[in-house]
């Protein structure tokens, strides 16, 4: 490996921390979906990572290879064209799934349970209900 | 002055690919954890995205582009993927 001596630190030190920041960003959105309570609080973190986390990267690779290569490569573009158009409509697909299940759910308590709990249309957690 | 970068950058592409290893954890613990599917689903979604970010760390680390097709072709299949398991708890049926 030594590609990184050949390159000035004016495009070392960007690269760097666009690096740092979208490795921090990527690891807070994962540990929002891995912490937060209720799955419509918890569909917010990884919006930020696909969002923030993804583009850091991804200009800090564009920025990388171009300096590497000595021409502008812009193809990561593509990723990043593709996945901002994207995630919106999977957190929209996702979010009208929960919505309608939790809602069958709630309209016939009847029924054998599914796996998982209802999750409350409120911001309260869901322990607070009698099982 | 070209000794900073040949410091910065290794150590810096270690921290990111630390960090988007962690996150794989942390979506891993949400994806076996999850008590609802919706949740197992969005887990997985993230899955793909951060797979996605290490294989273009992987790539920068290397030094070579032709990680980019293996990250653009992960983002297209977690798209799909993502979209097909969404349909499926909507309906009960991907294909109607």
């Amino acid at each position: 490996m030594s590609a990184p001596e050949l390159l000035p630190w004016w495009v070392g030190l960007p690269v760097s921390l666009l690096l740092v920041l979208g490795g921090i960003v990527a690891l807070t959105g994962c540990l929002g979906l891995l912490r937060l309570p209720s799955f419509y609080q918890r569909i917010h973190g990884p919006a930020i990572t696909i969002t923030l986390g993804t583009g850091c990267i991804l200009i800090a690779s564009m920025l990388y290879f171009s300096a590497l290569q000595s021409r502008p490569v812009i193809h990561e573009l593509l990723i990043t064209l593709f996945v901002l158009l994207t995630a919106p409509m999977v957190s929209m697909l996702l979010m009208r799934a929960a919505v309608y299940r939790d809602q069958r759910k709630r309209r016939l308590p009847g029924e054998a349970p599914e796996t998982g709990e209802i999750y409350p249309l409120s911001a309260r957690p869901a322990d607070k209900r009698a099982p | 002055m070209n000794e900073l970068s040949a410091f910065l950058l290794p150590l810096a592409l270690n921290f990111a690919l630390g960090c988007v290893g962690l996150a794989l954890v942390f979506c891993t613990l949400r994806l076996l954890r999850g008590p609802s599917a919706q949740d197992r689903v969005l887990a997985l979604d993230t899955l793909w995205m951060c797979a996605m970010l290490l294989i273009l760390l992987l790539g920068m680390r290397h030094g070579s582009l032709v990680y980019f097709e293996a990250a653009l072709l992960i983002a297209l299949l977690g798209f799909v993927s993502t979209v097909a398991l969404a349909k499926f708890l909507m309906r009960g049926e991907v294909i109607e």
